[in-house]
């Protein structure tokens, strides 16, 4: 199997190693100024995505992101890891904490009738809404078979064997293409960025556009009432023995 | 080519949560820099943070000179920054070198300053050398296929350079090589050094530069130095007997090779200063984290003015000494009048006050600044020498004043 378009989807979120901070207003996290990078989960489906490449099992590398005017750069990052060209779904700045996996999936949706790819691939998760759900609702939107939280892929004639890490272990999946898969950590080890590819990147085209353009409506379907750190952590209460353990849980009500 | 993390995601993880980095703030390196810029700084900080920061502390113990990550390094275009793309380099500006070095050395001071110095014999010969040495040795250092050392100082001549003994007698096609060098880092572990010897009368119009292949026969190496600091690179002697060099091995012109030494310092001190920002910065990250974490007399140590002042000062310093740093590599890659002076002015008080800024982060961290088990300490150490070699800052105060004086 060789020659295949690959779509991989690419996220600017918070950078990982941020201290995070409740807003004043308690309707999300600052943004302003903090460290931003690619969501982690993101770069493993690049990286897959250039393996695969590197195999001849793939011709061309499609990365998309939607997000503020910022997201160009994780888009650079993407490219200076070897995707071929670039796609900008600008959003303006403010309202992207707002894009929810609902909408970025009807924008991916376009820009596969757009692009026709015979695969995309797309990070299990976010790393600040934690949604895991873009994959699954684009998968379907398309009617594509889809292999989610894949820790290993590989291609064979027209389909790919997926393995999947799910709660009570492995479990292997074949699917057909086109398909809708996404990265989980343990898929590999992304590369880093090296400054010649850095440079090489800077001459790849990103094509811009508008969700209105694509006919996208990416109005929120979801209101966030309140964010809140979570409880500071309480001391503990040591015990004796076991029966003084099972009494307590009890009182408490966890039993 | 690409070049694979080692370091798994979740130690990465492990980490990262055990320093924050302050990014927002005023003593953020990334201020001031171009989105290019910010990427390779990018780059750069993660390769430190994974390959240079959790080896770091044993490297220091162990002594060893990690050789694997730093050509793993290569994969990433360290080996020849400011080289022609002819020969494997970037031609980046001196500028970005700075940035580059200064991110590197967040994760290990004395691996960066080993990879300047591996940069700086690079982009000699691409400066310097014929088309036919330019495609013999730039490739195989771009790609750090081969390692390079620099060789001036000698046992009876550091900062009179000029006053250097090691000999190379011309017979017929070859150059014959007598005596010794001193301080050489990466010495024993190098396959190629660039030799400054006399070939002519005394002083530095005496000077020449060869290029010479540390398998020649002859080249024999001193015991391994004992050093308090940049222990994860070797430092020794090494001597010269009857060395036979070829003649199409003269790096530049007969009696050039002390401009070629000059020339390659400016460089040098900016690298070096460069690799001072980083440990500070470091430093400073670490303890702005142990002044909160830690508490005594019921508060967190940062609740005392002292210590928010000290801290006000130390980033301060860094913040200022960066500004100066940059400002000699932008005026080194603009050739500007003032060049030469800038990178003295800049090697002298970026190391000299940021040495400072890791005596203060070490002071801070109490008896626990005094453990090796604390980076503190190594940065503090390794940063030491910044201050001594590559030119002191008492040279540097030299060439800043014979700068101020010389129009009188």
């Amino acid at each position: 199997m060789s020659g295949l378009r690959v779509l991989v989807g690419c996220k600017r979120v918070i950078d990982y190693a941020v201290k995070i901070r409740v807003r004043p207003d308690s309707l999300g996290v600052v943004t302003d100024g903090v460290k931003h990078s690619m969501n982690p989960f993101d770069e493993n489906a690049i990286e897959e995505a250039v393996r695969m490449k590197q195999k001849k099992v793939v011709k061309e590398i499609v990365v998309a992101s939607c997000g503020p005017s910022q997201s160009q750069e994780t888009i650079r990052t993407a490219l200076a890891m070897g995707a071929d060209r670039g796609i900008h779904v600008e959003v303006p700045a403010g309202t992207d904490a707002n894009l929810q996996p609902l909408a970025v999936a009807k924008i991916f949706s376009k820009l596969v009738e757009k692009e026709k790819p015979d695969l995309v691939i797309l990070g299990k998760q976010a790393i600040d809404d934690d949604a895991n759900q873009t994959t699954q609702l684009l998968a379907g939107m398309l009617d594509w078979p889809q292999g989610t939280m894949a820790s290993v892929v590989s291609a064979s004639d027209g389909s790919l064997t997926i393995t999947r890490e799910i709660d009570g272990g492995l479990e292997d999946i074949s699917v057909s293409l086109p398909a809708v898969i996404s990265a989980d950590l343990r898929l590999n080890e992304p590369r880093y960025a090296t400054l010649p590819n850095i440079m090489k990147a800077k001459k790849k085209k990103i094509e811009k556009m508008t969700p209105d353009k694509l006919g996208v409506d990416i109005t929120p379907r979801l209101k966030i009432l309140n964010v809140v750190d979570p409880p500071v952590r309480q001391a503990g209460d040591k015990v004796p023995d076991v029966t003084t353990l099972v009494e307590k849980l009890k009182e408490k009500g966890h039993l | 080519m690409f070049c694979l993390r080692s370091c798994s995601r979740s130690s990465l993880f492990k980490l990262l949560s055990n320093s924050r980095s302050i990014s927002s703030s005023c003593v953020d390196p990334n201020v001031g820099l171009t989105t290019d810029e910010i990427e390779y700084r990018d780059a750069a900080l993660n390769f430190a943070k994974t390959e240079l920061a959790p080896n770091m502390q044993t490297w220091d113990l162990t002594e060893e000179f990690p050789v694997d990550t730093i050509k793993r390094s290569a994969d990433l275009g360290f080996g020849g920054l400011f080289v022609s793309p002819d020969y494997g380099g970037l031609s980046l500006p001196r500028h970005d070198g700075s940035v580059i070095f200064e991110a590197l050395s967040q994760g290990c001071v004395t691996t960066a300053s080993y990879i300047t110095i591996h940069n700086m014999v690079n982009a000699m010969i691409d400066t310097f050398g014929t088309e036919v040495q330019k495609e013999r040795y730039c490739p195989d250092l771009s790609s750090m296929e081969k390692l390079a050392s620099y060789c001036l100082t000698e046992p009876g001549s550091g900062s009179d350079a000029a006053a250097l003994v090691t000999n190379a007698k011309k017979e017929g096609s070859k150059y014959i090589v007598n005596g010794s060098k001193a301080f050489i880092s990466g010495a024993g572990a190098t396959d190629l050094l660039v030799v400054m010897t006399r070939t002519g009368g005394k002083g530095p119009k005496g000077v020449s530069a060869l290029i010479i292949d540390t398998d020649t026969p002859g080249i024999s190496y001193g015991q391994k130095e004992k050093k308090i600091g940049w222990n994860n690179q070797p430092t020794c002697v090494v001597n010269f007997d009857d060395v036979e060099v070829p003649c199409e091995n003269l790096l530049g012109a007969e009696g050039q090779g002390f401009n070629l030494a000059m020339h390659g310092l400016n460089g040098g001190r900016i690298n070096i200063a460069s690799c001072s920002l980083g440990a500070a910065q470091q430093c400073l990250e670490d303890v702005v984290q142990y002044t909160h974490d830690r508490k005594a007399f019921n508060q967190p140590l940062n609740a005392n003015q002292h210590v928010q002042f000290k801290l006000a000062e130390m980033a301060t310093e860094i913040t200022t000494a960066r500004l100066i740093v940059r400002q000699a590599a932008r005026s080194l890659d603009a050739k500007e009048p003032n060049a030469v002076a800038l990178c003295a002015m800049c090697k002298l008080y970026a190391t000299e006050r940021l040495f400072k800024v890791c005596d203060d982060a070490l002071q801070l961290h109490g008896g626990y600044g005094y453990l090796k088990s604390y980076p503190v300490q190594q940065f503090w150490r390794d940063s030491r020498v910044h201050r001594i070699l590559e030119g002191t800052s008492e040279v540097m105060h030299m060439l800043v004043a014979r700068d101020l004086l010389k129009h009188l």
